[in-house]
């Protein structure tokens, strides 16, 4: 930075944020995968019912009803806790947060608050430079409460309905320190987080409304969460509330990052601010209504018993997680760091990919990694919409030479469109011959004239005069453009060790 | 299934709803009809809690010790009237107007289970159900001349009791006879793993009159300022005669009696804003008004439906609880129902059972007491119990100015058998 003439030292400071940190910490709440509620027996799989479907007197509410903790719940969030390598605490309370909403049955929320179930963990993930570790503050349990229905939308409804069937799903809500420093990495936090649940069988993310998140995002000078930094202003901060998606969460700290970038370029003060991602337009607004704090006056509980659970956790043994796994793939199979890393960020991949690995691992991890991912990135697809047994026949189609790489791939993309259409489709078999794409077998020797290859080869020479002089010039691109021109010609369907050897042999002899 | 008629003349105002005909079945209960405060919930029929904000609720369920009384046989015959909630000292602050005393109609008969010691004292039942969170057994127990009984702690399940304070009440049986006593704690008492703060541990005992040897204590405060002194002289006969029946009665104190009281009103005000939360009028009672924003209707509904003493309890609760007070408040009340605690573990290491008056005075005139205060006041004796979550029994024990006095008798957690037992011995002596 150059003084520019004219500005004291003082209003350059305020110009200056080539020094400039982003601060995030994120509270996760996920919901816990359990067959019934977190404090009745009602089926939390509501999915297909019609609203108020899945209710009892206890997770209504009703006076006289009384909760009773299921265990599974918490020895999933137990399972979360140990995973993060939390500190189980011996003796962790239910509290009331006491808040009217018309979507809250009791007029209190049953979660945790100065006694969590455990403190002070962490989980190590890829950062922006490197690999880096997030402290974990706390991991607690709490329920959800019922949700509104805005007939005809929130603006122009008439009234509001509530629909209690999600009222008493168990929750986990996860907060981390300050230590995430772009929006990119809390996305990246939260893949690792969320394939970590999976891998630990508590959590299904492709549930409607299965996460959600806070985040609390500041941009301060290098330093001011250091030591050394104390001293300096607090330059403020927004809390974003209820970000329900993974990308919703990279797109709404990416638009506060420039919003507060701009506004403390234009010299504003911050201060500290709930904001309201809105999803459909990628920004986030302040919610003013909000703004006066809400006194939650918590207090323990007096229909729980503590819970001391020390013991529970002991039993727990960790199924493999996603790092282990990832070292695994290295060895096991030989991956490249990066496909291991691709191929275990996500359980149900992973789990693909051990399907079809056997056929020949290094091969199928570049299938499942970089084409099928990809594929079904673009068509907005699962993972789990795809049949292994299918795709390793596409895969051994592939490795036999039945079909070429590119061929593959248009295989695949047919297959794909067929599965997002009608939700099945044909074997790989019957699309490589609908799509007449099985590899030209050589039938002759080379120049022979019912040779396919060597029919198109001489095809592409007539039609390339050009090139044909620029390879005889010398030039080896000119080459390459004939092979392509050829692989052109073939649809794919010859295989380009052959295309080499017949074409070097055809402008050999002309040579 | 055969039933048991009931058309009482309600002269005193004991009930809310009554049934003419109640089902009975073969049990220990069997043909008898019980009458049940109407802060506990019965499936189909009405459960108010005295107020208007529940008015037109019916339970779609049966409170546990309900489905363990007509298991046994007995007949629910009607639901008794209250103080809002348990809100009170007299149940006078009913919406269904105050329950008159039948030992003397122009006063009250104590509460807030008014309704069912009336009931009781009146004749119109055998027994009743009641709850007590200060005293609410006891208390009006003492006032109609009859036995009220408040269980240990965790002893009968709360489910499907409208909660006021969770952590001091307990349901417990009220009837004319310490034998009635035992006979409806063996039938309460059977476990219920909905309420995750009970405890199985069942009452199957005989009461037995023996009180050679036992060692009671009487705590100095029991007879201090406040207490009537023809109250005091009273119950002092009153445990005199134990003495004679070979009891040893042995002087104490209870310095956290000091605390008590206040401990006591944090605690209970505290959990009981939170508790009556649920009453907005979105899910029963009378229908929000759509027309508003809902936290205007919120308001609405919660001003025209509650009474001033539930008011004025939810709003101490609350700011007992808001942050800046919470330590002042609720963590210092919890510190003070500790040491209650403590006092009564140190005092029962000497002593097996510890007597009292239930109450300081004799029932108050109807419309008497009007300042919250004094009212307040008057629970200092019955809240101890509560707080450290013993049991403790309320059995008459003769008349001051013609009107019934209580002797308490309080023991040992899970010792009900042993308060049951002493409040045995008493009647039996006084009727030979």
């Amino acid at each position: 930075m150059t003084e520019t003439a004219g500005t004291t030292g003082q209003e350059n400071r305020v110009m200056d944020f080539s020094d400039d940190e982003v601060i995030i910490g994120l509270e996760i709440h996920c919901q816990l995968d359990t067959l019934t509620k977190l404090f009745c027996g009602c089926s939390t799989d509501y999915r297909d019912d019609g609203p108020n479907t899945h209710v009892c007197p206890i997770c209504l509410g009703l006076p006289g009803s009384l909760p009773r903790v299921n265990r599974k719940a918490i020895e999933y969030a137990l399972r979360v806790a140990k995973a993060l390598n939390c500190t189980i605490i011996e003796e962790s309370e239910f509290a009331r947060k006491n808040y009217f909403y018309p979507d809250l049955n009791k007029g209190f929320q049953i979660t945790q608050y100065d006694r969590p179930l455990a403190v002070r963990g962490y989980l190590d993930i890829e950062g922006d430079d490197g690999e880096k570790r997030v402290r974990i503050t706390r991991v607690h349990v709490e329920e959800d409460p019922g949700r509104l229905v805005h007939k005809g939308g929130a603006d122009r409804a008439k009234y509001t309905l509530v629909d209690y069937n999600r009222a008493g799903i168990p929750l986990i809500e996860i907060v981390t320190e300050p230590d995430i420093r772009s929006p990119k990495e809390a996305r990246k936090f939260l893949n690792k987080l969320r394939a970590t649940l999976e891998y630990l069988g508590v959590f299904d993310s492709e549930k409607e409304g299965s996460l959600r998140v806070d985040a609390n995002i500041s941009i301060q000078p290098k330093g001011w969460f250091t030591r050394e930094g104390k001293g300096k202003a607090d330059r403020g901060r927004a809390e974003v509330k209820n970000i329900s998606s993974y990308k919703g969460v990279e797109k709404a700290l990416t638009f506060e990052v420039t919003r507060q970038k701009n506004a403390l370029r234009r010299g504003q003060r911050l201060g500290t601010e709930t904001r309201h991602f809105v999803e459909t337009r990628g920004i986030t607004t302040s919610s003013r209504s909000k703004e006066m704090e809400q006194d939650y006056r918590y207090f323990p509980e007096p229909d729980l018993r503590p819970l001391q659970v020390c013991s529970w956790a002991e039993e727990i043994v960790l199924p493999e997680l996603p790092d282990a796994r990832r070292a695994r793939f290295l060895t096991q199979y030989g991956c490249s760091p990066i496909h291991a890393r691709t191929l275990t960020g996500d359980l149900r991949v992973a789990e693909f990919y051990e399907h079809i690995a056997t056929i020949d691992p290094v091969l199928a991890a570049t299938w499942v990694a970089d084409t099928l991912l990809g594929e079904l990135n673009y068509r907005d697809m699962g993972v789990s919409r795809v049949s292994p047994e299918s795709f390793r026949e596409l895969i051994v189609l592939v490795k036999e030479g039945s079909v070429t790489d590119k061929g593959g791939v248009e295989v695949l993309r047919s297959l794909l469109d067929q599965i997002k259409e009608s939700g099945s489709c044909e074997t790989p078999g019957e699309c490589v011959g609908r799509l007449g794409l099985r590899v030209l077998e050589r039938t002759g020797e080379t120049g022979a004239d019912d040779d396919p290859v060597a029919k198109a080869a001489r095809e592409v020479i007539a039609e390339q005069p050009q090139a044909v002089a620029d390879f005889h010039a010398g030039k080896k691109e000119a080459f390459n453009f004939l092979v392509g021109q050829v692989m052109k010609k073939t649809r794919g369907r010859a295989k380009p060790a052959d295309v080499n050897q017949v074409l070097s042999g055809i402008l050999g002899k002309e040579g | 299934m055969p039933t048991l008629t009931f058309s009482p003349k309600d002269r005193y105002n004991a009930f809310i709803t009554t049934l003419n005909e109640a089902g009975t079945g073969p049990g220990k209960l069997s043909g008898i009809g019980i009458a049940v405060k109407d802060n506990i919930s019965t499936s189909g029929i009405p459960t108010t809690c005295a107020s208007r904000i529940l008015e037109g609720y019916i339970p779609p369920f049966d409170a546990h010790v309900v489905t363990l009384l007509k298991k046994a046989g007995a007949g629910i015959v009607g639901k008794t009237n209250m103080d809002e909630f348990g809100m009170g000292t007299t149940t006078e602050n009913s919406a269904f107007g105050p329950t008159k005393n039948p030992a003397d109609p122009s006063r009250v008969p104590g509460g807030s289970s008014g309704g069912s010691a009336a009931a009781i004292a009146a004749g119109m039942v055998r027994m009743a159900l009641g709850t007590d969170t200060g005293g609410s057994i006891r208390c009006p127990a003492a006032f109609c001349g009859i036995v009220g009984h408040k269980p240990t702690y965790g002893r009968v399940s709360r489910y499907g009791l409208i909660a006021y304070a969770n952590s001091l009440e307990q349901i417990g049986p009220m009837a004319r006879t310490v034998s009635d006593i035992s006979l409806l704690m063996e039938i309460l008492t059977a476990y219920d793993p909905r309420d995750s703060t009970s405890i199985n541990c069942p009452y199957a005992h005989t009461p037995d009159p023996d009180v050679h040897g036992l060692k009671i204590g009487v705590p100095e405060e029991y007879f201090g300022e406040g207490v009537d002194p023809r109250v005091a002289s009273v119950v002092w006969e009153g445990i005199s005669l134990l003495e004679r029946k070979g009891a040893e009665i042995i002087t104490c104190r209870m310095p956290s009696m000091a605390y008590a009281l206040a401990a006591y009103y944090v605690t209970c005000t505290s959990e009981a804003s939170s508790n009556l939360a649920r009453f907005d009028g979105v899910r029963y009672g009378h229908p929000a008004d759509t027309k508003l924003q809902w936290h205007e209707s919120f308001q609405d509904r919660r001003r025209n439906g509650f009474g001033t003493e539930v008011k004025r309890r939810i709003m101490l609760g609350t700011f007992a609880l808001s942050s800046g007070y919470y330590g002042k408040y609720y963590a210092k009340a919890q510190a003070a129902r500790q040491q209650v605690r403590t006092d009564f573990l140190r005092l029962f290491r000497s002593v097996d059972v510890i007597a009292g008056p239930t109450m300081p005075t004799v029932a108050f005139r109807l419309g008497e007491k009007t300042d919250p205060l004094p009212m307040y006041l008057s629970d200092i004796l019955t809240v101890p119990a509560n707080l450290a979550g013993i049991p403790a029994i309320s059995v008459p024990c003769g008349t001051s100015e013609g009107l019934p006095v209580g002797l308490q008798i309080m023991g040992p957690h899970f010792r009900d058998e042993r308060v049951i037992d002493v409040a045995y011995a008493y009647e039996l002596g006084v009727a030979r």
